[in-house]
């Protein structure tokens, strides 16, 4: 089990005796600042207490003692615990909070996903408009006295299932026949559509001089998205053009938002363990991971030690599958129509073999329970395990190294586009291989080891130059590495049960809250729950990591050109199901 | 020498393209069928495979593992006489543990007591809401409800399976789960022994 | 299948010319031609696309089924692959791109968010099913389907063209011409299906200004 985290060690409260104080709820960890000091507070944070990386923003909302909560999850690149401070506020609008995003810039989707969520207004914050909902929709859905069109009851399960469970569609019991909810006294012929201009506005002020400094000439906008084959689903950019050069850009999310916070907060704790796998619908055994982790951090409770390493095995074969695919969608990207992507295909087929065989699902495991897994490897798939591990995978990363890494037009594509430095990645709190392409060596799996990831030899993969070409060669570094862990993890896994629990459909969580975070291929895949007792979360916040490294896009694209943006999106590997939830 | 990059991705491209047919010949001499056989398909999806990876669905099925769930169904015993005995007893377990709440059961009440039969009147599953989580299969204290291997099902309307379509007999149950179905019996069995057994001793003891 | 080939099933054509001759009906060969060349809409919304991804490569090889041609405009695509959760955001983008699609044109619902919302239906920005808006041809259940489910699920889709007649079919019938175009829903408060514009405006004036 990971070790809890230890901020108490920190000498905040020392620093700032005035405004800050230890939050003292239990269960509850960290600090919680003072509104008017939270920028201070925060410089300090960064600058003297170390903690550059910023990953988790989000809102909490206290309904019962008309409070509004943000909640801020600080870790070091050097690695090591992390630190949560909070800023908390009457919950009357206008609800504002100073933005930190003149701090950690990489705060801008996070800070913009909670005002769009909540409603909290960040003040100082340059772009704040909707991100997942369009501008113009009627209410902040995350908080909790805003119900959705088709809410029956606060928590599941729904009394109208069972006894008496016949069936009815949902829409008979909207009066809007449909998942529709209107003001009252709503014309729809009368509305007026806002439109989108508050988006090219916001292009619009990057383009008043272009990249060599001249004033601007005639600029185009261009929509890409949300319908076009390599924006890797439904994400729409809205690029601002002078020529073929990017000037700015914005990207446009949402297309794919399912609610998976407000569903999360309905359903029970195991009845979001299936949810999950439709996070980052390539890696559904990591999203399982991280968020049955801190579930069990809630619960302090034990893994048994074959789960352990079950639990290790298949999150590090998700993560070959994974840059598999990586490597055969940035060959696509680059007009490599799909010899590489059917190659890569075929392994991930493979792998989801193994999958299907211990969790029924090609996809969407949901092989993760608290405590455990649902089964125990059967023995043919173990063999097939190991048939892979040991001798088809490394051969076949072989031959594809072979057959692309000195194709001249990759190289010529790749090479020196698109560079991310250390700094910058940090300072837009990117994560994953993206962040260790760029040269630091960040690995959740080394720097706060979860689970067994201590007990294995491997290196971190990292590489300096941080261009695309970097990028596309870490996957390789790093499934080589996956190798090297399930090798070990083959060879030491023991026997023994396979849940430290009784299966029970409904589990005790205390009331309290947790931050939980695993290495998921993609970057860190964060997790944060805060229970109050009751069968089902309070507050279910997911930290994607494609969301959050998303944010660097915009300034690592300015002044390229728009063909290399396809293979940039590549690079950066997002998948929607993550992304917009 | 520009272009050597360009050759060397070639040549893999191009032993691929051969494995295929040396695979063939190879099959074909030692006297084996590779194509529309139960062996050749899991060859196909062995680590060994090489060159074609085609399975051609529907002429060809990949192998199922016991494992595989598609969407749920109700098992009934077959009575002596050819009734079907529904094993679910509407406990509403299920119904409470899955996830987008797609299951719906109506219990049956005594219509002289009014008190609740261990029999379901009737049981709907949304099949367009289900997500093939398997918690109703996993967490059912009577086997009753299981997971399908059948992924044949797409129709041209909406699926909102009733009793009578979510009906199928154990015998069907055992076909597609054999390992699932013998240890549940044996179980099963096991405990019915300990119950006679119990009864047994308790009816010893009176006398 | 007996649809596949282009001959009728009970003339018995000698085998040495079975390649050059055919008998066959005009509706026969119409439809022989255009169940073998099914090109869907590159479309992928969700989870779902990711399993369509897989049924077009190499294990699965749609390709066998002449549907491996996806082309990224509508004007060039035969039907429309509804491969994953429709969101009300996204909504807009698919009626456009459904209405841009010429005739004869098929809609096939993948997986259980295309049918009816799926397990997300409760959310508050989700569609609960495209056939809302659009007419579904066939409905595959699944979340997702394997790609194996798909392919049943299209052969479902070619044995729904075999049935249709050129006498019947509704795209010649100058009448019906703009038959199947959909008004755009417009994006305010929530989402305004227009057809239903006087329906959302009695039902938003009874409603308790709470």
């Amino acid at each position: 089990m990971v070790a809890p985290a230890s901020t108490s060690t920190i000498d905040l409260v020392a620093k700032f005796p005035d405004s800050v104080t230890a939050d003292t709820r239990p269960g509850y960890t960290g600090f919680i600042v003072n509104k008017a000091k939270l920028v201070e507070v925060a410089t300090a944070i960064r600058d003297e207490f170390g903690y550059d990386l910023l990953t988790a923003v989000t809102g909490v909302d206290y309904l019962a003692e008309n409070k509004m909560e943000v909640v801020y999850h600080a870790f070091k690149t050097t690695g090591g615990a992390g630190l949560t401070f909070k800023v908390q506020v009457e919950r009357i609008d206008p609800i504002e909070v100073p933005s930190l995003i003149d701090i950690w810039p990489g705060v801008d989707f996070q800070e913009r996903e909670a005002w769009d969520l909540y409603g909290i207004k960040f003040t100082g914050h340059p772009d704040l408009r909707r991100i997942l909902m369009w501008e113009g929709f009627e209410g902040h859905p995350l908080r909790k006295d805003w119900k959705e069109p088709f809410f029956e009851e606060e928590a599941k399960p729904f009394k109208s299932r069972w006894p008496d469970g016949k069936h009815t569609f949902a829409e008979n019991k909207n009066p809007f026949r449909d998942n529709l909810n209107f003001p009252a006294n709503f014309d729809p012929e009368k509305y007026e559509v806002t439109g989108e201009e508050d988006l090219y506005l916001s292009l619009e002020k990057d383009s008043l001089k272009d990249v060599d400094g001249n004033m601007k000439t005639e600029h185009i906008v261009v929509n890409m998205g949300p319908h076009h084959p390599s924006t890797h689903g439904v994400l729409r950019v809205a690029v601002q053009l002078d020529g073929e050069t990017i000037i700015g850009l914005k990207p446009v999310m949402g297309y794919l938002h399912r609610n998976h916070d407000k569903i999360g907060e309905r359903n029970t704790y195991l009845q979001n363990i299936p949810y999950t796998d439709r996070l980052d619908y390539f890696n559904s055994m990591s999203n399982n991971f991280g968020y049955v982790t801190t579930v069990e951090k809630l619960m302090k409770i034990p893994v048994a030690e074959r789960a352990e390493y079950i639990r290790v095995i298949m999150a590090e074969l998700s993560r070959i599958q994974n840059h598999l695919i990586f490597i055969g969608m940035l060959m696509n990207d680059l007009g490599t129509m799909y010899t590489p992507s059917l190659y890569a295909f075929e392994e991930r087929e493979l792998v989801l073999d193994i999958f299907e065989a211990v969790s029924g699902a090609r996809m969407m495991c949901n092989y993760f329970r608290f405590g455990g897994v649902v089964r125990d490897i059967p023995d043919f798939a173990m063999q097939k395990i190991k048939d892979l591990v040991f001798d088809r995978l490394p051969a076949k990363t072989d031959e594809m190294e072979r057959f692309l890494n000195e194709n001249e037009i990759l190289v010529a594509r790749l090479k020196g586009i698109h560079v991310l430095n250390a700094e910058d990645a940090i300072k837009y709190s990117v994560t994953g291989p993206v962040l260790r392409a760029a040269g630091v060596p960040y690995d959740l799996r080394r720097a706060d080891p979860y689970s067994i990831y201590d007990r294995f030899d491997f290196d971190v993969a990292v590489r300096q130059n941080g261009d695309m070409m970097d990028n596309y060669l870490i996957r390789f570094d790093e499934i080589r590495q996956s190798l090297r862990i399930l090798e070990q993890a083959i060879k030491q896994i023991p026997q023994g049960p396979i849940n430290s629990q009784k299966a029970a459909y409904q589990v005790r969580v205390p009331a309290g809250e947790a931050y939980g975070r695993i290495e998921s291929p993609k970057g860190e895949l964060g997790f944060y729950v805060v229970s109050n007792g009751k069968p089902n979360p309070y507050r279910y916040h997911v930290r994607p990591a494609s969301f959050v490294n998303l944010t660097a896009v915009e300034s690592m694209c300015r002044g390229t050109k728009i063909a290399d943006f396809v293979a940039l999106l590549a690079m950066l590997d997002i998948v929607m199901g993550e992304l917009d939830r | 020498m520009y272009g050597k990059g360009i050759l060397k991705g070639l040549s893999v491209t191009w032993k691929r393209f051969w494995d295929t047919y040396t695979e063939d010949i190879s099959w074909m001499l030692r006297g084996k069928k590779r194509y529309n056989t139960v062996e050749g398909v899991a060859h196909r999806s062995s680590k060994d495979t090489k060159g074609i990876f085609t399975v051609q669905y529907p002429e060809e099925q990949l192998i199922v593992p016991e494992e595989f769930r598609y969407v749920p169904f109700l098992v009934f015993d077959e009575g002596a006489d050819g009734k079907k005995e529904v094993r679910c007893t509407s406990c509403g377990i299920c119904a409470k543990v899955c996830p987008p709440q797609c299951i719906w059961i109506v219990r049956t009440n005594d219509p002289a007591t009014g008190r609740p039969v261990p029999v379901p009147t009737d049981f709907f599953v949304d099949m367009d809401i289900c997500m093939n989580c398997g918690f109703c299969a996993e967490y059912c204290p009577f086997d009753a409800i299981k997971m399908d291997h059948d992924i044949n099902i797409a129709s041209y309307q909406r699926n909102i399976y009733n009793l009578e379509k979510l009906m199928k007999p154990a015998s069907y149950y055992a076909g597609i789960r054999p390992e699932n179905y013998t240890r549940e019996e044996e179980a099963r069995k096991a405990k019915e022994a300990a119950k006679a057994a119990k009864a047994e001793a308790g009816a010893a003891a009176a006398a | 299948m007996e649809n596949e080939k282009l001959s009728l099933p009970n003339y018995s054509i000698p085998e040495d010319i079975q390649n050059v001759v055919a008998v066959t009906t005009l509706d026969r060969l119409y439809n022989w031609g255009r169940r073998s060349s099914v090109w869907p809409l590159m479309f992928g919304l969700a989870c779902c696309a990711i399993e369509m991804i897989a049924a077009q490569t190499a294990r699965y090889d749609m390709a066998r089924f002449g549907m491996e041609v996806m082309r990224p405009t509508p004007r060039q695509a035969d039907m429309m692959l509804v491969s994953g959760t429709v969101t009300k955001k996204m909504l807009p983008s698919i009626i456009r791109l459904y209405n841009q699609m010429p005739e004869p044109k098929y809609v096939v619902a993948m997986g259980a968010c295309a049918s009816s919302g799926g397990p997300f239906k409760e959310g508050y920005n989700v569609v609960a099913g495209i056939d809302k808006f659009l007419p579904v041809d066939v409905y595959i259940p699944g979340c997702p389907p394997t790609p194996q489910a798909l392919i049943a699920g299209l052969i479902k889709l070619q044995e729904k063209i075999d049935k249709q007649s050129i006498k019947h079919v509704t795209w010649y019938n100058k009448e019906k011409k703009d038959g199947n175009y959909v008004p755009m829903p417009i994006l305010g408060p929530d989402l305004i299906d227009v057809r239903r514009n006087a329906e959302i405006r009695d039902v938003a004036a009874v409603k308790e200004s709470a």
